[in-house]
């Protein structure tokens, strides 16, 4: 039997109504308890033997052995919704891996599975190894002896593909940052080594001073570089997305459609201004925040002109852009200039008003403005080609907001541009990313406390023990071991010796 | 040469350094008939190098060694003339206990304990070779008289004296340490039978007279005021302790020695041997350190009866004449007057990796290897492996498991874990940070640690652990003690603020108290008319196991992780080349270190994490299978 708790999303990727996250281990209740609260409404007094009272201060929630209950995922920290699912219980050895097993159905979203996997680490559970429930499974016999091989095979394939998949996203400046981080806790402990093991050496002391501010310029390194990673920017904070268009393109009604559609919160951001208004909507568990910006249009008119200037800001900061096209118009001079400014940046492009005729289908013919090749007639298909000319990059996405006809196919836009649309491909990378999330803050959860031993003037013999976890938490990232490491570091770099 | 039979024993030590000492006795004390060869008896237990035993990771092996019957303890406490506790400024895992030993006196005092005990016999003579049967297994030992020894077990501990070379600047000679013969034929016997055999060197610094140097330009180094014993036997040792001293080269120095760079047999390419890192030659240092100003010399006692002083940070394979010319730019050393010259030694030794860890070899049944034969450097480390090597000798006659001591045990679990699973490149030297438990590998709990596994082999005698059981019995009466007396503010107050620590609101019990860090036991007295009046080893145990309660949880609790693949055994003889779904490269690494445990085989450059996977999944095919 394990001594560990892992969790890990199960669920095969690809289109699907639900997806399935859990955790094996001793720990799995204890996990689900911190994660889950099960909508007390709708449980009978069998199922629920805490009573009434809000979750936590009443008792302990006791699921009966596999049985499906209602509920929420819920941030212990701050009490944020991730996601509504069922989740179920199954005590080993009469489950899977033979373990105690929890299970939570969520929608079928990526972003639900990261974020609930998300919470799982962050209350009790490791991230599983590829095939690790599996393994699990046929260790604690739960698996016939013909299978054996399948496991093997599985082992060995995943975590091959998984160690691509760690290179592939190494690549690039998180590895870097992380490699420099690791370098400098490397340093780190190559120091308390040397003053450790070599008393009587003419070497500098390590003060408790320098340690201390060492210690918090590193981890103050892991906090920005957690902080930055889009992906745990944006599970955090939500996607900033602009709306634009010309005037009367329909990105007002595109908004509302957004917001009715959406059966979470609207919240209205304060601060924002009358020309950009600014809404969050959780869409499929990414947080978005969308900008409805009024025209960027040049104006003569000064009060027009300082909403634009606005309109022009939101375009810049907004990491998703949302530029919508009348399909029923011809494109304009207008939404060309546009389509040029949106260049090189992340765009998905809606022809709205899918609903009335298009431009060129009864033989209409788009006139193709501000063009010197102008007066050669485009139909419908070529309105795409128009825009996969200047947007070469640009996801397009055919809706009406009026019928909200293509909005399913909108969301998915949406989302395949957060996870990166790889993500969908890949179950191992979306693992990993959780996982290496997870590592940076146990990193930084160890240096915290490094720092307040340090502080407290403790023992540096304690306090190396959590440098060093900090240091071996970045190796799995990188998948460098520690062996040896500090100790070649300090013979490089002192002088030490009879 | 004819040949002849001089007797039968049931165990033949070759060597008796260190290594050797530990393990005939250890054999012997096992009730095993003993013979321990020396190529002189005046090389018993000698001390080659620095006149010190201890220091950080040395120390903790030296309680170990103790807590377990050995006796490298016992004998320093008996021959120390300076001793210091270092660390102390730092936590209780990295205190470490350093001694100035009399070199002759340490010598003399071992020599007297291995003729005395029973069932050994110490003997001055050359081993040339060992007889292996046909299987492999160890048959005799034959001496360069031509006399053979019959024995079902050996016990190689040959140091630097096999197949040595002396250099001295362009000086070469076929040398043991210290002028002694080396053992060449044994060498070209090893090597002619199969063994894998490396070269490593080390070196050591001249030899002053202390009627020489000028004190008074050095700085003073004193031994503690109330020494701490090595041994858990023993209590005070107070006694007259001796000076070191402290003085440093300068640009002058540097000088000297950089111009004469090519007269140097490290630089002249003579030296083929592999030296450590940790204990460079001066030339060495000047090299990979240019920048630096200063190199720190400390001045060291040889012994109570002799003039001889020990150079510590000098070792050198320059010429007498470069030495004598940069010893004299040095503050205090002016007028020195070299009695031996410094030198480097360059020797032959086995891939640890070739053994078990039992440190018997592969194959070869019933063939023990301890200390620098293993690429290790220290005394320490070699009393250790001796240590180990002797009790597994004697634990294979009487055909039981073999004692192995794992990371989370000891230090002498993690020094023979490293070699014989990681292997080395350079003489390995242990340090605290090679432990990852270090917070529970202390030396104030060797005792608590290791002496109940000594007692169940055999080796702890009944003195020892009557004393071991009477300790443990009044530490943990102490520590229920302080758990239950309570003070009240109005008590404890005075203390804490005389401390500087913040004063109590509640009434307390005096183990609360300790845990605070400005709080030492000793300082508790203040607050505490009831102590008991208990022993340093006692007292130690009880304020380090209190203070410090919640990391040392916290590293039990990894060590139970860690055992779970450590208790993971892997049959002997599993074939991993037609094992499935390993990679290659760990097919290979397995099958040549053919590791013990699932812990073992974790640890193995070159096995990743998905290829202990397979491993767990076909071990437990197989189980189930059977």
């Amino acid at each position: 039997m394990s001594e560990t708790t892992i969790a890990a999303i199960s669920t095969a990727y690809g289109e699907a109504g639900i997806g399935i996250v859990r955790t094996s281990g001793p720990d799995s209740l204890s996990v689900l308890r911190k994660v889950f609260v099960p909508n007390r409404a709708g449980a009978t007094a069998g199922q629920l033997q805490t009573g009434a009272g809000s979750a936590g201060d009443a008792g302990v929630w006791t699921p009966q052995p596999r049985h499906m209950y209602y509920g929420r995922i819920v941030d212990p920290k701050d009490g944020s919704v991730a996601d509504e699912c069922l989740a179920v219980f199954m005590p080993g050895p009469q489950s899977y891996t033979g373990e105690d097993v929890a299970e939570v159905q969520c929608h079928g979203s990526v972003i639900s599975y990261k974020k609930i996997l998300a919470l799982m680490l962050e209350n009790g559970a490791q991230p599983a190894e590829p095939g690790e429930f599996t393994k699990r499974a046929f260790i604690n016999g739960r698996m016939d002896l013909a299978q054996a091989e399948a496991v093997i095979d599985l082992i060995k394939a995943r975590s091959a593909r998984s160690f691509d998949c760690a290179v592939g996203q190494l690549e690039g400046s998180l590895s870097q940052k992380i490699r420099s981080v690791r370098a400098e806790l490397l340093d780190l402990l190559t120091e308390l080594a040397v003053n450790m093991d070599y008393p009587d050496e003419d070497i500098e002391e390590l003060t408790y001073n320098r340690l201390g501010n060492r210690i918090s310029l590193i981890n103050d390194e892991l906090i920005k570089l957690k902080d930055s990673s889009a992906e745990g920017r944006i599970l955090r904070e939500g996607l900033l997305a602009a709306i634009v268009g010309k005037p009367n393109v329909g990105k007002s009604s595109l908004m509302n459609v957004l917001l009715r559609e959406d059966r979470s919160i609207v919240t209205d951001v304060p601060g924002t201004t009358r020309d950009t208004i600014e809404e969050q909507i959780s869409l499929r568990g990414i947080t978005i925040r969308f900008v409805d910006t009024a025209g960027i249009r040049s104006s003569a008119d000064k009060v027009e002109s300082i909403g634009i200037e606005r309109s022009k800001d939101a375009f810049n900061r907004a990491e998703l852009l949302l530029l919508v096209l009348d399909s029923s118009e011809a494109i304009s001079a207008e939404d060309l200039e546009l389509m040029e400014m949106a260049k090189d940046r992340p765009v998905i492009v809606i022809l709205n008003k899918d609903d009335l005729p298009a431009a060129g289908s009864h033989g209409k013919t788009i006139e193709a403005s501000g063009g010197s090749d102008g007066g050669n007639g485009l139909s419908e298909g070529m309105i795409e080609d128009e825009i996969r000319r200047i947007l070469p990059g640009a996801r397009m996405v055919r809706l009406s907001a009026k019928t909200g006809e293509g909005l399913l196919q909108l969301e998915d836009s949406i989302e395949e541009y957060v996870t990166g649309g790889r993500v969908r491909r890949e179950e191992d990378v979306l693992v990993t990313n959780v996982r290496h999330i997870a590592l940076i803050e146990k990193a930084i959860e160890e240096l915290s406390e490094a720092g307040r031993m340090t502080r407290a003037a403790e023992a540096m013999d304690f306090i190396e023990v959590n440098v060093r976890a900090a240091f071996d938490a970045l190796g799995e990232i990188t998948g460098e071991t520690a062996s040896g490491e500090v100790i070649e570091e300090v013979f490089r770099r002192f002088c030490l010796g009879k | 040469m004819e040949k002849y039979t001089l007797g039968k024993y049931d165990v033949v030590v070759i060597g008796a350094g260190h290594a050797g000492c530990e393990a005939a006795l250890a054999c012997a004390r096992m009730g095993k008939e003993t013979l321990l060869l020396s190529i002189n008896l005046e090389a018993v237990a000698n001390m080659f190098c620095n006149p010190a035993v201890g220091g950080t990771g040395k120390g903790h092996l030296v309680r170990e060694i103790d807590a377990l019957g050995g006796e490298m303890g016992l004998n320093i406490d008996k021959t120390f003339i300076q001793s210091r506790m270092l660390n102390v400024s730092k936590g209780p895992a990295v205190h470490s206990l350093r001694a100035q030993a009399d070199k002759r006196r340490y010598h003399e005092e071992m020599k007297k304990v291995l003729e005395n005990q029973e069932h050994l016999l110490l003997k001055q003579g050359e081993a040339v070779d060992i007889d292996f049967a046909g299987d492999g297994s160890v048959r005799g030992v034959l001496l360069r008289t031509g006399a053979y020894y019959e024995c079902r077990a050996a016990v190689i501990a040959t140091g630097t004296f096999l197949g040595g070379k002396i250099f001295i600047g362009e000086s070469v000679v076929e040398s043991g340490p210290n002028g002694l013969s080396p053992s060449t034929i044994l060498a070209e016997a090893l090597k002619n039978k199969g063994f894998n055999m490396r070269r490593f060197k080390t070196g050591t610094p001249a030899r002053c007279l202390a009627s020489s140097l000028d004190f008074s330009k050095m700085q003073v180094q004193e031994g503690d005021p109330h020494p701490v014993p090595f041994s858990f036997l023993n209590d005070n040792i107070d006694k007259e302790q001796a000076k070191c001293w402290l003085t440093y080269t300068n640009e002058e120095t540097h000088k000297i020695i950089r111009a004469n760079f090519g007269r140097s047999a490290l630089f002249g390419g003579q030296i083929e041997g592999v030296g450590p890192r940790y204990c460079p030659s001066i030339e060495s240092k000047l090299d990979r350190f240019p920048d630096k100003e200063r190199h720190q010399l400390f001045v060291e006692p040889e012994g109570l009866s002799t003039q001889e002083m020990y150079l510590q940070g000098m070792s050198t394979s320059l010429p007498e004449d470069v030495q004598q010319q940069f010893y004299e730019t040095i503050p205090g050393l002016e007028n020195i007057r070299l009695v031996r010259a410094a030198y480097a030694i360059e020797y032959d030794c086995i891939d640890p990796m070739d053994l078990k860890l039992s440190l018997e070899h592969r194959e070869h049944p019933g063939f023990f290897c301890a200390g620098q034969f293993n690429g290790s450097s220290g005394y320490e480390e070699a009393a250790a492996q001796g240590l180990i090597a002797g009790i597994n000798a004697a634990l294979y006659l009487d055909g039981k498991e073999p004692f192995v001591l794992d990371r989370s045990e000891a230090y002498i679990g993690v020094l023979i874990d490293d070699l014989v699973t990681k292997g080395t490149n350079e003489p390995y030297r242990m340090m605290t940070s090679r432990a990852e438990y270090r917070l529970i590998l202390r030396q104030d709990n060797a005792d608590l640690r290791l002496t109940e596994k000594g007692r169940a082999v055999g080796l702890v005698s009944d003195e020892r652990w009557e004393r071991f059981l009477a300790d443990k019995k009044a530490m943990e009466e102490e520590v229920q003690r302080l758990e239950n007396t309570t003070v009240t503010p109005s008590e404890a107050n005075p203390l804490i603020e005389s401390l500087g620590g913040t004063p109590l609101d509640n009434r307390v019990s005096l183990s609360e108290l300790l845990r605070r860090p400005e709080i030492t036991y000793d300082a508790l007295a203040a607050v505490d008319p009831e102590r008991p009046a208990l022993s340093y080893h006692v007292r130690t145990k009880v304020e380090v196991s209190l203070k410090y309660r919640g990391y040392i949880d916290k590293q039990l609790a990894q060590i139970e992780k860690f055992k779970k693949l450590e208790g993971q055994t892997i049959p002997e003889g599993i074939d991993y080349m037609s094992m499935e779904g390993l990679r290659n490269e760990a097919r290979e690494k397995l099958t040549d270190i053919r590791p013990v445990s699932v812990g073992q085989a974790s640890r193995i450059s070159g096995v990743s994490p998905a290829d202990i996977n397979v491993l767990l999944v076909q071990l437990e095919r197989m189980r189930r299978k059977h």
